[in-house]
């Protein structure tokens, strides 16, 4: 595979789908079908790529940088930023998912175009979209990084911003009344580019108070150097680097913006928020902020357990009080968000380990969580769960999907959602040597019980709307059954959710070795 | 299938194993036999989906396949039981499913999905599969005409499959994800009329018990694996086995087994966890009879049975124990009570179940590891006997009250006859098979009662045990009574004709008698014991204490108080020809209200933490995300609004008025000297002259 | 050498000049008078020149380019004169003022 080499392979999965948005566009706007077909072939031909490369991917040594560039390719050299891109066993598994839901985003979106309709613009933005993540998992340059983390900013905003819910609230505090989609749009766009801010700040004071001069991240990481060029500032760098990436996540208290976007976007902008996006946040955290600092690590991983778990139990409640389904969904992302977070806080690599698994896990089970909240509100036309009911005799498949999800994403063992729940707290019992291990067994016994308040909510929103008798309101409603796309998107995820359920090598065969060797250099084993 | 057998031999991981350090019986790795046996809970589990997928369009419309594949089962794991009566088998596999990373001494901790084939978990085969199966014949009769048929034995068959993972599991990540598979197969099942917001609220309550059972289970199961290094048994049993008391296990061991406890309360339904069984009768009665009687609810028994060793090793969890039996005394005595008052006839079975479930526990807590398992074997078979008989009641009455049901004995002849052979078994009477159980736990804890350590809460604890334990066998006898005498006694009160059920229902019922007859005998102190010897079979040796010899004080004591439980309920049931007055006459003043509300337990969790978290917990945290997070990030909105008003008031007033200003003033001073020019050539040269005279005339003076 | 009757003559001759250029309202008389005080300037030269002795007889040279750079400007002068004259009927200085505009 000589023509995989030198970085070409990742180099085409980043930027096929961006190089579609462009064919998509051209295509004239009154031809759906060949914008949908042109969008989902670079989507899909950018997704067979990232399989072959999972296939090829050398899993025996895992730890290695693979697929990489050769040499570095000068990109922008008065900053010595270099096109600087490879995989290792920690972003293959994302790389891969990635790909995975932009393509079922695409077959979802073939009868499923939210209004104001217009396919073009909307495919060519998903397209957009995958660049960004793609791009955000493979790149090891921090400014590569930074641009690709930021790419996806923009469709997701316009996404939101012109496809969202066009219901209107009232801001609390503001008093103002707007329509959810521009409040929610801006707050999204606004709130991370606040993270992003400090992010930057983190990266470029890497880069000149280190005196290292270079973006590398593998560079920056080796021999614990620009931690130790840095001295005291790092704890402030590391905090800045938190800052940005805690938005992302969204941990607890920075996750107010994603309610508000998950209930306001389309239907796929709700899945790619959910199944990647949140995901860059904790890859960074992974990829950058531990590597790079590791003592600041050290010192500021008790506060990330802390708000990971304050997120797990306040997110429950939260959920709790939902009336909105699609609204409840996204406060159980936080809360699963922060199992994740509490994984890394251990600095162990089986909390780390269980921070990936339970990134991949989230990303499908919640993704497909929002595509059925979605195809339900887009038949009810409601998400108001006091409304709905009975689903399960209305709409017996989409019940039965929605169970299963709804079991899978309160960590049913045999599910994928369970391992990195269940790891996370196995990692919190034995947290890194130097962390209290006092406050990590409270926060392990915490987190436990937030499961029980996850079973609770999740039980509870299937009793409203799965079960008993459908109101009358519906009675008169032409309410299909799922449609042959909505099997096509879902049965996908449904099929990953069971096979990571029970053989979740596929994730770990991947994982493991990297992760155990990254945490035997950065904390020395 | 022989290429099958290449396919699977890579993978099995670890093969038989040499048996450590117990004589008395010879150990074989069970052959072939043993090495299959993974099929066990995979058959079920394929059913399970199998029955989704194609059932409605099967000729039996998916019963056939939950049949066959809980007669596969029963069949396997009688060839197992047998074989292991003859030749003790002891025989684990195990696939690799992912390591996860090293512990902090350097084990690497691997995932595995494996199969366990030992004197306990063929037991426990043995029981699924052949009640199982019997169950399953019940249920074709007793569902036909269900509205979610198919689905019904979908989910029935997927609790087949979990349980078997469960009992299989040779490690305690398996066996968590048996123990929530059985839960998650009992929710659907609980609310398998989902149309009642009642039954799916059953089955809620049944999941979230079960679930916080779980966080002691999780938490035990992570403080143990991580002690050892490994999520095998067998390596836990190897720590323990060495005693060594400095080890990180022993360290931990209290709260350990505490948790682990803690995850089996839930599931066998111990006080004060034990609410949600009475409410999971909600489902249709074959589930009721398999899972919450027969095999589910043992889960907890089994999972202390598996920890034995360590609960019962000194320097490791045995000071939990005097818990365990407090827990076991409690439950099987309060919650026996309880059954006195139900009107509705699965409910007394339930409380009755609980109470048995009290007695395993106590066996396990008193360090009677057999006596408890042989209870639970007995137990089983009896208990969904009387399970099957009342649904077979409630079948033909279509009530699950027995104030709307009385003599019935006249119409439902094999009904009646396998009932009360089910209700004397539970009763204890010489020579059924509760009898020589309940007898050899009374004997057990008669036995540990006196030589309790202190750690097990001192020989007074044991004495009073011994003494709830034999109170506990009254009063079974007595609510069974009014349970038979009102059901099938007296006049009939309810509604219709009531006739005999198919005969589908009715073989299960008389096999399931005959069991309740025979299987007493396996395990008579003495005489036989192919029980002792075949669920001692283990990898590590159990440290069992239980009675070799038949105590034949504690078994006339035992009987006695059956009999004479017997004999009261008579009296007031029996001979009473208007049972409608059974409840003022039994009414005591204090007790009956407290029983009628079960002690106040559901409503307390009900009123005093559901509620309240749900409601105004929930809605405060909702609104502390909306008014106080928001209003930092709203605020910053508004205020970032508000400072670019006044910089653009700035920037208009200040920065442009400046500018204009300057402006201004340059245009200003122009308009005056403007005025000088006047183009007229001689003013200009005239200005020149006199400034040259001015500059000269300064120039001489200065 | 005394040069002091010259200068007074320069300075006399300077004086009318300008008294011309200043009162006098006719451009012809204005340029006349011009022609003055270059006179002026050129008997200051000389009589400079000679006090001094200049090796290089400058004040003269001087003088003589003064001379000759007069004519010519006197040329283009009245020329210009001659043309407002004819556009305007007038060759009044007062009137002239189209160059503050």
């Amino acid at each position: 595979m000589s023509s995989f080499e030198n970085g070409w392979a990742l180099t085409l999965i980043v930027f096929l789908p961006i190089a579609g948005a462009a064919v998509v566009l051209a295509v004239p706007k009154a031809r759906e079908e060949a914008q949908k077909w042109t969008a989902l072939l670079f989507a899909g031909v950018s997704f067979v790529l990232s399989v072959i490369v999972a296939m090829q991917f050398d899993y025996g040594d895992a730890a290695a940088t693979q697929f990489g560039t050769r040499s570095d390719l000068t990109w922008i050299g008065a900053i010595n930023s270099n096109y600087t891109i490879g995989i290792d066993g920690i972003s293959l598994p994302l790389l891969v998912l990635s790909g995975f839901m932009t393509v079922l985003a695409i077959i979802y979106s073939w009868n499923h175009w939210p209004e104001p309709h217009n396919p073009k613009i909307f495919s060519a933005l998903i397209l957009v979209l995958a660049t960004g993540m793609n791009g955000t998992f493979v790149a090891l340059d921090l400014i590569l990084f930074f641009v690709f983390f930021e790419v996806v900013l923009l469709p997701m905003y316009f996404m939101i911003g012109i496809w969202g819910d066009r219901n209107k609230i009232k801001v609390p505090v503001l008093g103002i009344e707007t329509e959810m989609r521009l409040y929610a749009s801006i707050k999204f766009f606004l709130f991370t580019l606040f993270g992003s801010a400090f992010m930057l700040l983190g990266f470029l004071t890497l880069y000149f108070q280190s005196g290292l001069e270079t973006f590398n991240i593998g560079e920056l990481a080796a021999g614990g150097l620009a931690e130790d060029a840095l001295g005291n500032l790092a704890v402030w760098v590391f905090a800045a680097l938190f800052l940005g990436f805690a938005v992302k996540v969204p941990m607890f208290p920075l996750h107010t913006w994603l309610p508000d976007a998950h209930t306001a976007a389309p239907t796929v902008g709700s899945v790619l928020l959910a199944a990647i996006l949140l995901k860059l946040g904790t890859y960074a955290f992974i990829r950058i902020a531990i590597p790079i600092l590791p003592e600041q690590a050290q010192d500021w991983a008790p506060v990330i357990g802390i708000l990971a778990v304050i997120g797990i139990i306040y997110a429950s409640f939260a959920c709790l009080a939902q009336t909105d389904m699609k609204r409840l969904i996204a406060f159980s992302s936080v809360g699963h968000m922060g199992f994740v977070m509490l994984g890394i806080s251990t600095l162990t690599d089986i909390g780390i380990n269980a921070a990936i698994i339970g990134m991949v896990a989230h990303g499908v089970i919640t993704g497909l969580l929002f595509f059925v909240a979605g195809s339900m509100s887009h038949r009810y036309h409601t998400r108001d769960m006091g409304r709905l009911g009975g689903n399960q005799k209305l709409m017996p498949i989409m019940g039965g999907i929605l169970g299963f999800t709804a079991m899978a994403s309160l960590g049913l063992p045999g599910l994928a959602g369970f391992w990195g729940e269940f790891l996370a707290l196995l990692a919190a019992f034995n947290p890194l040597a130097g962390l209290s291990t006092t406050l990590f067994r409270t926060l392990m016994v915490l987190g436990a019980i937030g499961t029980v308040l996850t079973a609770g909510y999740m039980l509870w929103m299937l009793q409203k709307v799965n079960f008993g008798e459908p109101s009358d309101e519906w009675a008169d409603h032409d309410l299909h059954d799922v449609d042959k796309y909505e099997l096509a998107a879902w049965v996908p995820l449904v099929v990953a959710t069971l096979a990571i359920g029970i053989f979740p090598r596929i994730i770990f065969g991947a994982t493991t070795d990297a992760v155990t060797a990254m945490v035997q250099t950065v904390f020395g084993g | 299938m022989s290429s099958l057998l290449a396919f699977a031999a890579p993978l099995i991981l670890a093969t038989a194993e040499e048996e450590a350090g117990h004589a008395v019986v010879h150990y074989g790795d069970g052959g072939i036999l043993a090495q299959w046996a993974w099929l066990i809970p995979v058959v079920p589990m394929v059913a399970a989906f199998a029955i989704v997928f194609f059932g409605k369009k099967s000729p039996l419309k998916g019963w056939g396949m939950a049949w066959g594949s809980m007669a596969f089962v029963a069949v396997y794991g009688v060839a197992l039981f047998i074989s292991n009566m003859i030749e003790g088998i002891n025989y684990q596999g195990a696939v690799s499913i992912g390591d996860i990373g090293t512990d902090a001494s350097g084990n690497t901790l691997g995932l595995e999905w494996g199969w366990m084939v030992d004197g306990l978990s063929i037991m426990m085969y043995t029981v699924v599969g052949v009640v199982g199966v019997l169950v399953f014949t019940y249920a074709k009769g007793y569902m036909e005409g269900d509205i979610r048929y198919t689905w019904f034995f979908a989910s029935f068959a997927l609790f087949g499959g979990g349980m078997l993972v469960l009992v299989s599991a040779p490690n305690l990540i398996q066996l968590i994800v048996g123990w929530e598979l059985v839960g998650v197969s009992s929710y659907l099942l609980i609310g398998h009329y989902w149309e009642e917001h009642e039954n799916t609220s059953a089955g809620i309550k049944a999941f979230l018990t079960n679930k916080v059972a779980d966080v002691g289970l999780f938490i035990g199961a992570i403080i143990i694996s991580l002690s050892v290094g490994s999520f095998r048994f067998t390596d836990i049993m190897e720590v323990v086995a060495s005693g060594d008391t400095h080890s990180t296990l022993a360290r931990f061991s209290f709260w350990a087994g505490v948790a682990i406890f803690i995850g089996a309360m839930g599931k066998s339904a111990q006080f004060p966890l034990h609410v949600w069984l009475p409410d999971a009768m909600a489902g249709p009665t074959p589930v009721s009879a398999l899972m919450h009687a027969a095999t589910m609810v043992t889960a907890g028994v089994y999972l202390v049975a598996r920890m034995f060793p360590f609960y019962n090793t000194p320097g490791f969890a045995d000071d939990v124990r005097w818990i365990i039996i407090i827990v076991g005394t409690l439950t099987l005595f309060l919650t026996g009570l309880i059954a006195l008052v139900a009107d509705d006839i699965k409910k007394v079975l339930a409380y009755s179940t609980l109470s048995q479930l009290g007695y395993m526990m106590v066996a396990m807590g008193a360090g009677a590891y057999t006596a408890g398992l042989f209870h639970l074997f007995t137990h089983a078979f009896f208990k969904s006997l009387l399970f099957l008989g009342a649904g077979s009641v409630i079948h033909a009455v279509h009530s699950n009250n027995m104030s709307d049901m009385g003599g019935l004995r006249k119409y439902m002849p094999q009904t009646y006859k396998t009932f009360m052979i089910g209700s004397l078994a539970l009763a204890g009477i010489f020579p059924l098979a509760g009898f020589w159980s309940k007898d050899e736990i009374l004997a057990s804890v008669g036995f540990a009662g006196s030589n309790y350590t202190t750690a097990q809460g001192g020989a007074a604890l044991g004495n009073f045990v011994l003494v709830v334990a034999i109170a506990g066998a009254f009063i079974t006898a007595f609510y069974m009574t009014r349970a038979v005498s009102l059901t099938f006694f007296g006049e009939y009160k309810g509604h219709g004709h009531p006739h005999e059920s198919p005969k589908i229902m009715t073989y299960p019922l008389i096999a399931l008698a005959g069991f309740s007859v025979v299987v007493g005998f396996i395990n008579i102190p003495g005489v036989t014991s192919f029980f002792t010897d075949g669920v001692a079979a283990r990898f590590f040796a159990p440290g069992d204490h239980h009675a070799t010899g038949l105590n034949y004080g504690l078994a006339v004591a035992g009987t006695l108080a059956a009999v004479g439980g017997i004999v009261i309920g008579y009296f007031l049931w029996f001979a009473d020809k208007e049972t409608q007055q059974e409840r003022d006459k039994f009414r005591i003043p204090v007790l009956y209200p407290l029983l009628e509300h079960k002690y106040y337990i559901d409503d307390f969790y009900m009123d005093g933490i559901v509620r309240p978290l749900r409601g105004p917990v929930a809605r405060a945290v909702d609104w502390f995300n909306g008014h106080v997070i928001d209003l930092v990030v709203n605020g910053t909105g508004v205020l970032a609004t508000k400072v670019a008003k006044a910089v653009y008031w700035f920037d208009q007033k200040g920065v442009d008025g400046a500018i204009n200003t300057s402006a201004a003033a340059a245009s200003g001073a122009g308009g005056v000297l403007r005025l000088l020019q006047t183009g007229r050539v001689q003013q200009y040269v005239f200005l020149i002259v006199a400034g040259t005279v001015v500059l000269v005339a300064g120039f001489i003076i200065f | 050498m005394i040069v002091n009757q010259f200068l007074l003559l320069g300075a006399a001759l300077f004086s009318i000049g300008v008294y011309g250029v200043l009162s006098r309202r006719n451009a012809v008389l204005v340029l006349l008078s011009v022609e003055l005080m270059l006179a002026a300037v050129n008997i200051n030269m000389v009589a400079f020149d000679r006090l001094n002795q200049d090796v290089l007889a400058g004040g003269q040279v001087f003088a003589l380019f003064i001379i000759a750079v007069a004519a010519a400007e006197v040329g283009i002068g009245l020329a210009i004169v001659l043309l407002i004259f004819r556009n305007r009927r007038s060759a009044n200085v007062d009137e002239l003022d189209l160059m503050k505009l």
